[in-house]
């Protein structure tokens, strides 16, 4: 049955018989949607689809108040139920991945990546700027927001980074834009701006 | 500083994208559902949703995410069996 958002905002935000039936109508959509989403992943199977709905629906109802009425509820629903899915999915394939491995990754000097084959003023250009990046991070990112970057693009989802750090996912995601506005202030300042960055790595 | 070619250039994207003020990831939950509807109905990306769409560049997994709700959405507006 659909309904108008401020319809299902009054029915779900008293306990009754027309929260219940409100829950129930959520239900099967969330469930017809994520399954049209995530059927056939690796571990995704009926229990993992009534568990994503369950922890779902709790959700909903504890953030109620924050739906802001732009597009429909049901859509904004299902994309907590997508979170919620998502955040399963990741946390078991990361399961036994310890964000320790990517602990040293800031050690080394600057890698030598001067391919020749880039002609020598784009190999140089290369070279200073991988030189000005790893001063900036050596000089002014913390260990954690260096941890949080590498993990991060070694492919490390940021809830796990999260879980492992004690953190939680909004908290990682601020420790790596802080590192990013980092980066490019110290880039710039050391005279790489966007266009030079460009110019050195695209293909 | 041990990532590679693929790893130096993605993060050097990232960065080039990076803006003062950002989104977190909640909070572009709570607009993901909207701006999901305007794309699928192909509708030009309104102003307001300028933040979403540049927070989408710079998360992977939010970025992951939306695509897999057009494509809940998409199935959710198929007749029913």
């Amino acid at each position: 049955m659909d309904r108008a958002n401020d319809v299902w905002i009054e029915e779900l935000s008293q306990p009754g018989p027309r929260r219940e039936a409100a829950l129930a109508d959520l239900r099967a959509d969330v469930l017809r949607g994520m399954r049209g989403a995530l059927a056939g992943r690796a571990g995704v199977d009926d229990a993992f689809f009534e568990d994503t709905v369950q922890e779902t629906l709790i959700k909903v109802l504890d953030r109620l108040e924050t739906f802001a009425g732009r597009g429909r509820f049901v859509s904004w629903a299902l994309a907590i139920a997508i979170r919620v899915a998502q955040t399963t999915i990741r946390k078991q394939r990361w399961q036994g991945v310890s964000l320790d491995r990517f602990k040293d990754e800031r050690g080394g000097p600057p890698v030598d990546v001067a391919d020749q084959s880039l002609g020598p003023e784009r190999a140089s250009l290369r070279s200073e700027l991988l030189t000005a990046m790893h001063r900036v991070i050596h000089e002014q990112l913390t260990d954690k927001q260096w941890l949080a970057l590498t993990a991060e693009l070694n492919g490390m989802p940021q809830d796990e980074i999260a879980r492992q750090l004690g953190s939680n996912r909004n908290a990682v995601y601020k420790l790596t834009h802080d590192a990013r506005r980092k980066l490019r202030a110290g880039l710039e300042a050391a005279g790489f701006g966007a266009e030079s960055w460009r110019e050195a790595w695209e293909s | 500083m041990n990532l590679s070619d693929d790893q130096i250039r993605a993060l050097l994207q990232d960065v080039s994208r990076t803006r003062d003020q950002e989104l977190t990831c909640d909070e572009c939950l709570g607009e993901l559902g909207s701006f999901a509807e305007q794309t699928l109905k192909g509708l030009p990306v309104e102003a307001a949703y300028d933040l979403v769409q540049q927070h989408l560049q710079v998360c992977g997994e939010c970025r992951e995410e939306f695509a897999l709700l057009l494509k809940a959405l998409e199935c959710l507006a198929e007749p029913r069996p």
